[in-house]
């Protein structure tokens, strides 16, 4: 008798908490990223960038360069011109530099691409490539942008003489303004969401090899999109599409830093086409912070009208967005702003509207990033701080100003006024089990009893709603890219089964969680799966992940092609039992005879039986693979309350997140360990956003969050110990009623935390406070009650 | 230049420039991929080896500096075919995810149970405080480091293969 030793832990077939099929290779430092590639005869790459914010190219003299020994070439914008590939279009059909041939508009832009035999030799290049620049006066205030003679940024573009992108609007203007001009309150706040930058471990980098007989073009690329980017490829470069493989191999980390298409790749293609030898290109920290994709960056207005018993009524917001040299956002293309109009949050509202102002400045292209769920943190940061400034104004605490305010489960599916429709919640139990978690009641009387003494605490409430796997793709897509996924299912004789998904993780947990999702299904072990992703060739068409897509597209593509194989196999184990296909009973991993529940087969002998010699009904080809696009029929809807604790110490205005509780509603639940560390990860975004995270700049446009010396990112010392629960709504349109999480975290904490610091400084008379909350702020802000009050 | 070190026990020469950063020096001249780099400041800790036992970010060292030492890097880990329990704890609590800063806060973990067998939270907290992380929280990497604390004893290799 053969014994199988248990595994040292549970192993659910289907949901449930269950270890990482992906860790084994992560924790002997056998993954395989970008920089871990290396080819023979293989060449490096690097990147010259502009020192300035705003300056003319005169000339570019690279002839020291070129003679350095080690050095194979070194490409410019003139070289690219006559390939028509000195600009290149971005997610947001605006232009972009690959090379700067007229003008450097940031600080950090690409202006020459050295390919040499090593990396070293590649930077020694760098430093002798001489660039006379003429500078030029750069524009780093939108809203100065926006002034009449400011300086025109985009002059490469035809008749442009100003630094406006777009105007976009949404909800009903003369209906909010109505409902504003008869309320009893009214509460106003400028807010400043700042520019920050996802900052993944690994930075952006790929390598391209070409075949010199078949020109088949292979590119390993750090991209959370890999089909997309091979199509942006084809129509860019006029590449024939069948001619390129893009792989992402493991990836560092993306938080949407990994959506767009850089200079840095289109160069790195080019110098392997040029040089017939594979080509490698991997920036460094400060290339990553000062040129690649940054998130936010919005200005906002807010105003939120309510009746004088506290219930809301209105919200109205003006934003000026502030987009960079060249418009490179990646959302859906009908929508400018990303899904900002999601700002009318968890309220039930009369009236809502915004318009949202995009603009260039001489800073890096970008906006839509770092986990914001196509810019629903900035919508949800400013509705949720609104509420807050409200609960100040009535006196009124703004827990229960929520609770009265939040949408009812009844009003499910919910329009809000700016036309999104949210699929289910019961928002108030999520809330109440959040405030009774935490010990709410409690924390307010230690907190009255410190303001006592003198002492600094803040409780900082807020409930999001999300919205997460775009499509549908008729009202979504990028450059004319439906928003959808695919899902391959292949099914061996012996019931092994491989998946291959559209979507690529960087870090959530793909292979695990994908493999449940077809355990669930089909009741195949997660060990007998194996999920492909990442790889054009071995896995079908999709979009990818960013926008917290992952479970709500692919995951649905998932469940659906693993029922596609489940009605395969129910016809083909009708064949092997001479039964009736309507006459079998399917339990999980298994399909039997109704009332005779010994005669049935496993999923593994109907697996072999499809390719065996069982005579199958007319029609039916035999095997169980099956394919499915998956075609979301609207987004889901998580959400969730946090709620946090902060001390401040008056005398150096430094903020300590004592205890940080998250309540999140993702629907079904696959992998609660997965889930748990989704929302660990972005309330470490929050704590970062809102403490110490920003990329500033100086007058001129010197980046001054070009370092991790600079641009803080939180350490375990900032963190408290994360506090999760959770409640479970699924979605009805979702196969498996599961919701995506990802972003979550990152949406909800940041205003968490303000409103705790905000609430914290209550006795100062403190309103407002823009992140990022630095010590220097919060004492700035006591200084200026202090004097207020004296 | 020629530099001569032990790396995960095997003793290895090269011929190297003298600017070359030993983080480098593994991944590009030994093939050890497993040390990553992170940035450009000695911030991040992603490139954490030991030298002598200690633990240093090799993005700030020079191979030169490693010459006559002893190095040990992730993959030196495992020892006769057996985890380290940092190593299964990381895999037990969820200690990672995109698994990019891992091996250097597998290597500060280790450092840190070497000196501290039994560290508390706190004391673990400021052991990985030169490590970032951007997709824990660093939660479940306390209880990681909790997990090996608890189980010095490692699981054999080849149940942390299956896993």
């Amino acid at each position: 008798m053969t014994t199988v030793e248990k595994p040292p832990y549970e192993r659910p077939i289907g949901y449930g908490r269950l270890l990482r099929k992906e860790d084994p290779r992560f924790i002997r430092g056998k993954g395989n990223y970008i920089d871990d590639i290396n080819l023979p005869g293989m060449l490096y790459g690097a990147i010259l960038r502009s020192p300035y914010a705003h300056a003319r190219i005169k000339s570019i003299d690279v002839s020291a360069a070129t003679s350095l020994p080690k050095v194979v070439a070194v490409i410019t914008g003139k070289d690219l011109e006559p390939l028509k590939l000195a600009w290149m279009p971005t997610l947001s059909q605006d232009t972009q530099a690959v090379l700067a041939t007229d003008k450097v508009r940031f600080q950090g832009q690409e202006v020459a691409y050295v390919v040499a035999e090593d990396r070293y030799a590649a930077r020694d290049a760098l430093e002798l490539i001489d660039v006379d620049y003429e500078i030029l006066p750069a524009v780093v205030d939108p809203r100065k942008a926006l002034e009449p003679g400011a300086p025109v940024i985009r002059d490469d573009k035809e008749g442009k003489t100003d630094n406006h992108i777009f105007d976009w609007e949404s909800g009903d203007s003369a209906a909010t303004d109505a409902v504003f001009a008869a309320a009893d309150v009214v509460v106003k706040q400028d807010m400043y969401y700042p520019r920050s930058h996802p900052a993944p471990m690994e930075t952006c980098g790929c390598v391209a090899q070409v075949d010199p007989i078949d020109g088949q073009l292979t590119l390993w690329a750090t991209t959370q999109a890999p089909h997309a980017h091979r199509t942006v490829y084809a129509l860019v470069a006029g590449l024939p599409e069948h001619k390129i493989r893009v792989i992402a191999p493991d990836i560092g980390g993306g938080f949407g830093n990994k959506v767009g298409v850089y200079p840095g790749y289109v160069c790195t293609i080019v110098a392997a086409l040029v040089t017939g030898k594979p080509v490698k290109w991997m920036e460094d920290r400060s290339e990553n912070l000062m040129s690649t994709s940054f998130a936010r960056d919005f200005h906002m207005h807010g105003e939120i009208a309510a009746t004088k018993e506290g219930k809301i009524l209105g919200v109205r917001v003006n934003v000026i967005a502030d987009h960079g040299a060249f418009n490179g956002t990646a959302q859906p293309s009908k929508y400018p702003a990303g899904f900002f109009h999601m700002f009318t949050g968890s309220y039930d509202l009369a009236a809502a509207h915004c318009k949202v102002t995009g603009v260039y400045t001489n800073k890096a292209p970008g906006g839509v990033a770092y986990a914001c769920s196509f810019r629903i943190t900035e919508s949800v940061y400013l509705v949720e701080r609104m509420v807050d400034c409200l609960a100040a104004e009535l006196g009124t605490d703004p827990a229960e100003l929520r609770l009265k305010n939040l949408i009812k489960p009844e009003q499910f599916p919910y329009t809000t006024k700016t036309g999104w429709e949210y699929d289910s919640g019961d928002y108030e139990v999520t809330l109440r089990k959040a405030l009774d978690k935490i010990g709410y009641s409690e924390l307010r009387k230690e907190q009255a009893e410190k303001r006592q003494r003198g002492e600094l605490m803040g409780i900082g409430v807020a409930f999001f709603t999300e919205a997460v796997g775009a499509g549908p793709r008729e009202h979504m897509d990028i450059l004319g890219l439906g928003m959808a996924d695919g899902a391959t299912l292949r099914i061996h004789p012996t019931g092994k089964a491989v998946l291959g998904v559209s979507c690529q993780s960087t870090g959530q947990g793909h292979e695990t969680t994908y493999a449940q999702i077809v355990g669930e299904e089909l009741g195949i072990p997660p060990e007998d799966i194996d999920v492909v992703n990442g790889d054009t060739d071995r896995t079908p068409f999709g979009l990818g992940t960013y926008g917290s897509r992952s479970t709500p597209v692919s995951g649905a593509a998932t469940a659906v092609v693993a029922r596609k194989v489940r009605e395969r196999a129910r016809i083909v184990a009708a064949a092997m039992l001479e039964a009736s296909a309507d006459d079998l009973e399917w339990e999980k991993g298994r399909f039997f005879v109704k009332g005779d529940p010994e005669r049935g087969k496993t999923i593994q002998e109907i697996a072999m039986g499809a390719h065996g010699s069982v005579h199958l009904p007319d029609g039916i080809e035999g095997g169980l693979d099956a394919e499915t696009v998956y075609n979301p029929p609207n987004l889901t809807y998580p959400f969730g309350a946090y709620i946090c604790v902060v001390d401040v110490d008056a005398g150096t205005g430094k903020v300590v997140v004592r205890r940080f509780l998250a309540v999140d509603d993702c629907g079904t639940r696959i992998n609660p360990m997965i889930i748990e560390g989704q929302v660990h990860r972005g309330l470490t975004d929050g704590v970062g956003m809102a403490l110490m995270e920003i990329i500033d700049f100086d007058e001129q446009g010197n980046c001054l969050g070009g370092s991790f010396m600079d641009y803080l990112l939180p350490t375990a010392m900032e963190c408290p110990d994360w506090e999760t629960d959770f409640t479970v709504t699924p979605s009805p349109h979702h196969p498996i009623g599961a919701k995506g999480v990802g972003e979550s975290a990152t949406v909800g904490s940041p205003p968490c935390i303000i409103n705790a610091i905000v609430d914290a400084l209550k006795p100062y008379g403190v309103r407002h406070i823009d992140m990022p909350a630095t010590p220097g702020r919060v004492w700035e802000a006591i200084q200026k009650g202090k004097q207020a009050t004296a | 230049m020629q530099i001569t070190m032990r790396v995960n026990g095997d003793e290895v020469t090269r011929d190297v420039e003298p600017r070359l950063l030993l983080v480098h020096f593994l991944r590009d001249h030994l093939g050890l991929t497993g040390t990553h780099w992170g940035c450009d400041t000695s911030n991040c800790g992603a490139c954490v080896v030991h030298m002598d036992g200690e633990p240093v970010k090799s993005c700030t060292v020079l191979a030169a500096m490693a010459d006559g030492r002893e190095v040990r890097t992730v993959e030196g880990m495992i020892t006769n075919g057996v985890l380290d329990p940092v190593q299964q704890g990381f895999m037990e609590e969820h200690g990672l995810q995109c698994g990019f800063c891992t091996p250097g806060m597998m290597m500060a973990a280790r450092a840190l149970l070497d000196r501290n067998p039994h560290p508390t939270d706190a004391e673990i907290r400021e052991g990985l405080s030169g490590q970032l992380c951007r997709c824990t929280g660093y939660a479940t990497i306390v209880r990681s480091v909790h997990w090996a604390a608890d189980h010095p004893a490692a699981a054999p290799a080849a149940a942390g293969a299956e896993s």
